[in-house]
């Protein structure tokens, strides 16, 4: 059998036709969120969804490209690339111009892009490099030394330099990973108890402001104040939020249809086309729209964890497991934030926010690994 | 994979996965199935409803000629986003002719959101309001130079003549018990205050519009919400035709001017009303707009009590204008004859002394042409009955009173003229209130005879006698317009206002009073103000005043036969009725009947006088 012909047929098409529905859906609903009841096309290159659809074109291309390069490329330069970004991260605060406070953006001619948004990718492929060479087995928490540090560097200096927690939080999503390769369930019990414990003593004991300053920015402790009903501001940080809500619930059972939703259209809903994109879905889609959408990111992470068990190595099994924690926590995060569940933390839903890198990144790293799933029938021989 | 211990924890993972799921279906169905109160925020949050004003109905006469018209008034709007930096501001001031100073408060006005609660930097704003287009001529041509700003045009009434405002009424803006009362107004809405404008109000407002706006969260508006679907034009509202003739309305207040009292004129066999006036009256353009409030209480304040309708709020004892009554009542109680005779003493007459010189004994016609008061006593007396049957005493004089009433006396008319006051004719338990059953005779309560005493009457009541008599025994109930049985339930009038109603006394005793009417105005106490060919009948009173100066009376009709015009006039405190209130209904019966005036000199005498000074202060 050709080498080649046999990629393409290892293709999961399942999980790459999930992802075109879910990118043109999200596509779809960034031209409904920038359309203002005048302007038509969706194809003019002035507007969001114009920029959007080239976004699109190129993060297609980038996967096609992807699936061409040979699989080995990740196990055999995964230091390297993992090298490559670290001192990328490190650049960037130098580089980058401040949006909104945060210093994690640089300048390309005319786009700029996000590197933090790539380093998931490279994250995961030095971590599976890490936990898929030969003889490595979570045995003792000293086994974990190693790949966790390998997570945190980067998660600590997009947090600490570059100002971008939510990026940094998606970080998090690797003690699944580790969960699944043997790490103790504790660590995750415990972890969700001590979330828990925080809220209730933010909740119930008066913290002193100087520890709040030591700990978070203003603005992120209204955010959780707000969220914990501490602090009752729909006019100022709650806005967001209350906005938000007021638009998903006002789309009732069927919506209001495309492009007739009021709340989004008419800017009540800030960033609706990036973090708070799904409030669109929820006004002009209602009901059915949002629980179609949430269904279909199920399906999306579920699909992939299926794929990850399917691996016969352990590379293999730790990149895809890292893919789909990775979903997992934008999906949980971006949502739950816009349903008013969690607080106010901007990160970008999977292929469907508006925005280059983040589309980039999530591309780049699905088709790693739908290149490594392709090629695994190869490993038998 | 080989010796995979931990293969079952991908089950935990998906749980997770579910399990977020599961929770956001849950919060989604909450949100957008369960809790329904997000629905109204999104339409308070995007959506203004603004009101589309209808152009109030228009006023005609009886002839189209019109009365009350819209004019369009003019606000500067003010967006202060738009105003920007560069705002010339002494250009602006200059183009409104107004100072920096003036300037400045008012912009502090328009920014204080204590005063000015609906403020926003992002929608116009009203920096001046009612302005004419002369005010904003200057302004509108110059307008590009200044960003932000805008004219939004209104509409007020406007009123073709200084005349009728009393009758016209004006518009002014709702109050709370309007807001309460009605759902259909708004704060800041106009609607009718008094007069026809209110009586109605439901028919000439027609009918708000509304136009389904979009805001974005800045409050700028984003044009019409699903390309006008929701929208409602505006229904202007009906025009009425009234009754009044304006060019006698116009001539009757220019014979009252500077008098105190009333002129009322009707087409006998339709009740239509020719003419109400009262005097004094203002000019109705004063009360629009701007000054209204302030000029409504300089009137508030008049102790000439301009905002009287005195025309159906004023009343008087009728005087000798009530002896037709009395000879009508006499005739059907059968007590009276046209050849009647009573004798008459003159000014040594008792009980009650005669005012006139003239022979005794006179007939019926002779004391109406003479006024003469112990005819009518006598008359009186003997409807009455004498000796001490209270019983019969009783009867008779609610058989005279149910007579009187029947002519439209001592009750308001169904009609759309407002405000009226009933009058009064004493029922005969009042007397047994007042003196006892058995304390009074018809001695008792001789003043009734000659119309003084007890008895109120208003002009409009009047007038409605002299109808009465010229249509010989009927009358339509008085009005001012003429209107469809649908319109009339709309404003809450019944139709029976159109419907000719009986007096009580038979068509049969009239014409012997006619002629007693006419004989005033060619032999009688009217004859120097007859105009000879139009045949006019009439009785002039005098009626003492306890206040001042007596009271002058006409009420009269002409021509004598097929009368078209029916009329009632009262000067306060003016002297004779001969003297005063005949000629100004003389002047306006030829007025009305023939269009001209051939004496000049007599009006000229009546308009110019000035009669109001006399009035003591109260």
């Amino acid at each position: 059998m050709n080498r080649r012909n046999s990629i393409w047929a290892g293709i999961d098409w399942t999980t790459v036709f999930l992802f075109l529905v879910i990118a043109l859906f999200g596509w779809v609903n960034i031209y409904g969120a920038g359309y203002n009841f005048e302007q038509s096309s969706i194809l003019s290159f002035s507007n969001r969804a114009g920029k959007q659809f080239v976004w699109l074109l190129t993060a297609l291309g980038l996967g096609f490209v992807i699936l061409l390069i040979d699989e080995k490329t990740y196990d055999i330069l995964g230091y390297w690339l993992y090298g490559f970004m670290l001192l990328v991260l490190l650049a960037t605060p130098f580089l980058a111009h401040d949006i909104k406070g945060s210093m994690s953006w640089i300048s390309l001619g005319p786009v700029s892009l996000q590197p933090a948004e790539f380093a998931k990718s490279f994250t995961a492929i030095a971590v599976a490099k890490y936990m898929g060479r030969y003889g490595w087995q979570l045995r003792t928490w000293r086994d974990l030394v190693v790949p966790a540090a390998m997570v945190c560097v980067p998660m600590f200096i997009i947090m600490v330099l570059q100002r971008e927690t939510g990026s940094a939080l998606v970080f998090a999503s690797f003690l699944l990973v580790f969960y699944r390769q043997g790490m103790t369930g504790k660590i995750l019990l415990y972890g969700a108890l001590a979330v828990l414990a925080v809220v209730l003593v933010l909740r119930f004991v008066p913290i002193p402001d100087a520890l709040w300053d030591a700990v978070l920015q203003p603005h992120q402790r209204v955010r959780i104040e707000v969220l914990l009903g501490l602090k009752d501001d729909p006019a100022g940080a709650g806005y967001n939020v209350a906005q938000s809500l007021i638009a998903i619930g006002s789309g009732r059972f069927f919506g209001k249809g495309f492009l007739q939703g009021t709340q989004t259209k008419l800017r009540f809903v800030p960033e609706q086309d990036t973090d708070f994109i799904f409030c669109t879905v929820g006004e002009e889609w209602g009901f059915v729209g949002s629980v179609g959408l949430v269904l279909l990111y199920m399906f999306f992470i579920l699909r992939i964890i299926r794929i990850a068990e399917r691996q016969r190595d352990v590379f293999s099994q730790v990149y895809a497991y890292a893919v789909a924690s990775i979903f997992l926590c934008h999906f949980t995060i971006n949502i739950g934030m816009v349903l008013g569940l969690l607080p106010v933390i901007g990160i970008p839903l999977p292929f469907f926010s508006y925005g280059g890198s983040s589309l980039w990144g999530f591309t780049l790293l699905l088709f790693i690994l739908l290149r490594l799933d392709a090629a695994r029938i190869n490993k038998l021989h | 994979m080989t010796n995979d211990r931990y293969y079952k924890r991908t089950w935990v993972i998906s749980g997770i996965v579910i399990a977020v799921g599961v929770v956001f279906v849950c919060r989604l169905f909450y949100l957008q199935v369960i809790d329904s109160s997000t629905k109204d925020k999104a339409s308070k949050n995007a959506l203004l409803n603004q009101t589309v004003y209808p152009s109030r109905g228009l006023i005609y006469d009886r002839n189209d000629s019109l009365l009350v018209f819209n004019q369009p008034v003019y606000d500067v709007m003010v967006v202060l986003r738009e105003m920007g930096k560069d705002f010339d501001t002494l250009a602006f001031c200059h183009a409104l002719d107004i100072q920096p100073e003036d300037f400045r408060l008012r912009m502090d006005d328009v920014c204080n959101t204590r005063k000015n609660r609906g403020f926003s930097r992002y929608t116009p704003q009203v920096f001046m309001s009612l302005l004419s287009k002369e005010d904003v001529s200057v302004l509108q041509e110059g307008l590009y130079r200044f960003p932000g700003v805008a004219i939004r045009k209104r509409t007020l009434r406007d009123y073709t003549c200084n005349a009728a405002a009393h009758v016209l009424g004006s518009v002014g803006e709702v109050n709370q018990r309007d807001l309460d009362s009605d759902t259909y107004y708004a704060l800041g809405d106009y609607s009718g205050r008094d007069g026809i404008e209110k009586t109605y109000e439901k028919l000439l407002r027609g009918e708000k519009g509304v136009e389904v706006l979009m805001r974005d969260a800045r409050g700028r508006l984003q044009g019409s919400y699903h390309n006008g679907e929701l929208d409602r034009p505006a229904h202007s509202g009906t025009d009425i035709t009234l009754t009044l003739d304006i060019s006698l309305q116009m001539f009757a207040e220019q014979l009252m001017a500077g008098k105190k009292g009333s002129a009322v004129a009707i087409e006998p066999h339709t009740g239509e009303v020719l003419a109400l006036v009262s005097s004094p009256a203002w000019d109705p353009k004063t009360l629009v707009g701007r000054p209204r409030s302030k000029n409504y209480s300089d009137l508030l304040k008049d102790k000439h009590k301009p905002l009287m309708n005195r025309a159906v709020q004023a009343q008087y004892p009728p005087g000798s204008t009530f002896k037709l009554i009395q000879s009508l009542v006499g005739l059907q109680m059968g007590v009276l004859q046209p050849g009647t005779l009573y004798p008459c003493g003159g000014p040594s007459s008792q009980p009650i002394k005669c005012t006139h010189h003239h022979g005794s004994p006179v007939d019926l016609e002779s004391a109406i042409e003479q006024s003469c008061n112990p005819y009518f006593w006598q008359a009186f007396r003997d409807m009455l009955g004498g000796g001490d049957d209270v019983a019969r005493l009783h009867r008779r004089y609610d058989t005279w009173r149910e007579q009187v009433v029947s002519f439209g006396f001592g009750s308001r008319f169904g009609s759309d003229i407002r405000d009226q006051v009933t009058g009064s004719i004493p029922s005969s338990k009042f007397y047994d209130k007042i003196y006892g059953q058995k304390g009074w005779r018809a001695i008792t309560i001789r003043s009734l005879s000659i119309g003084q005493g007890e008895i109120l009457v208003n002009p409009l009541q009047l007038a409605n006698e002299a109808a009465c008599i010229a249509n010989g025994g009927w009358f339509v109930t008085p009005h001012l317009a003429r209107l469809s049985d649908e319109q009339l339930r709309l404003v809450g009038l019944d139709d029976g206002m159109y419907t000719p109603r009986r007096t009580l006394v038979d068509s049969v005793h009239f014409a012997v009073v006619r002629a007693g009417m006419a004989r005033v105005m060619t032999a009688g106490t009217g004859r120097y103000y007859a105009v000879p060919e139009l045949d006019m009948c009439g009785k002039t009173g005098t009626v003492q005043n306890p206040h001042g100066k007596d009271h002058a009376i006409f009420i009269g009709f002409a021509p004598k036969d097929n009368p078209r015009i029916a009329v009632a006039v009262v000067v306060e405190n003016a002297g004779f009725g001969a003297t005063w209130a005949c000629p100004v209904a003389s002047l306006m019966m030829e007025k009305y009947l023939t269009d001209t005036i051939t004496r000049p000199d007599l009006q000229q005498r009546i308009q110019s006088a000035v009669l109001i000074q006399a009035t003591p202060e109260q």
